[in-house]
């Protein structure tokens, strides 16, 4: 016997609430893309909780293929922020207007 | 109350209160460590859950790998966030109101939900066990994501390697 899932379900809803504030709130692009891991590994959590409430591998399984586009999705991201940062020599968002 | 909801409930709250830290905090530094305890607690957590195979890799690619990449970059670019604006205090209220909103809904939704009072059973699932799981029912799935992972890999060299033509805003000096 370990929670209610309900419990479960309140803390993947409140660091999937933090992560998005990460987004939202800061200005840097490193600090989106760490705000986006956040999401994904509340979305993981609660994976893994609902796979332990009905007891089917089902949920663990998503949570791999998650994990996998987290990595690729981060390695992507880094490029790019890196690329960027080269290019402009900032890495606020509200900075990149070479189009205008 | 039994030992493993103390420990459920310590480790949400140590998950919570790193998580809180990581994202307020100005040095992006600091944000990358307390984000790997974040991790960690959520490896636990999946241990905690019957997952160990999950709880493992939580640890390599999470903590480890995608953190450490993190933090090279932090450290290579100099990042610093130190004079970083937020927003204006009138662009917060809306924000504070619809967010409020949503976490009312979102208590109703997890309080009116029959399934959200069922306690959990402590059951673990090994990892030989996942193994076949996955690749009987999603070997097809494993080999997408693999190919995905083979394309962003060669998507990051191409990205991150050095151009040899100067940027624009130099050639439009004249030696165009």
């Amino acid at each position: 016997m370990i929670v209610p899932f309900g419990h479960v379900l309140i803390l993947a809803g409140l660091l999937f609430l933090m992560g998005i504030l990460c987004v939202v709130a800061r200005r840097s692009l490193i600090m989106i893309l760490l705000g986006i891991e956040i999401m994904l590994n509340a979305v993981a959590i609660l994976l893994v909780g609902s796979s332990l409430l009905w007891q089917h591998l089902e949920g663990q399984a998503i949570v791999l293929f998650v994990f996998a586009i987290a990595g690729a999705e981060v390695s992507i991201g880094l490029a790019l922020i890196v690329w960027a940062y080269r290019r402009t020599g900032s890495m606020d968002p509200s900075d990149y207007n070479l189009l205008k | 109350m039994t030992i493993y909801s103390i420990i459920f409930y310590l480790l949400a709250f140590l998950i919570l209160v790193t998580t809180g830290i990581a994202i307020t905090r100005r040095n992006l530094v600091h944000v990358v460590i307390y984000l790997i305890f974040s991790f960690f607690g959520s490896a636990m957590l999946f241990y905690l859950f019957g997952a160990p195979f999950l709880a493992v890799l939580e640890v390599i690619i999470y903590a480890g790998a995608i953190m450490v990449l993190f933090l090279f970059v932090v450290i290579m670019m100099r990042a610093e966030t130190g004079n970083e604006r937020l927003f204006a205090l009138r662009q917060w209220l809306p924000v504070a109101i619809f967010g409020l909103l949503y976490i009312a809904i979102g208590m109703g939704i997890i309080t009116a939900d029959p399934n959200s009072r069922i306690t959990l059973k402590t059951a673990q699932a090994a990892p030989k066990v996942f193994g076949q799981f996955i690749f009987e029912n999603h070997w097809l799935s494993i080999e997408i994501v693999s190919l995905l992972l083979l394309v962003a890999l060669v998507g990051a060299l191409v990205i991150g390697r050095r151009s040899r033509r100067p940027p624009a805003a130099q050639t439009t000096n004249g030696e165009l």
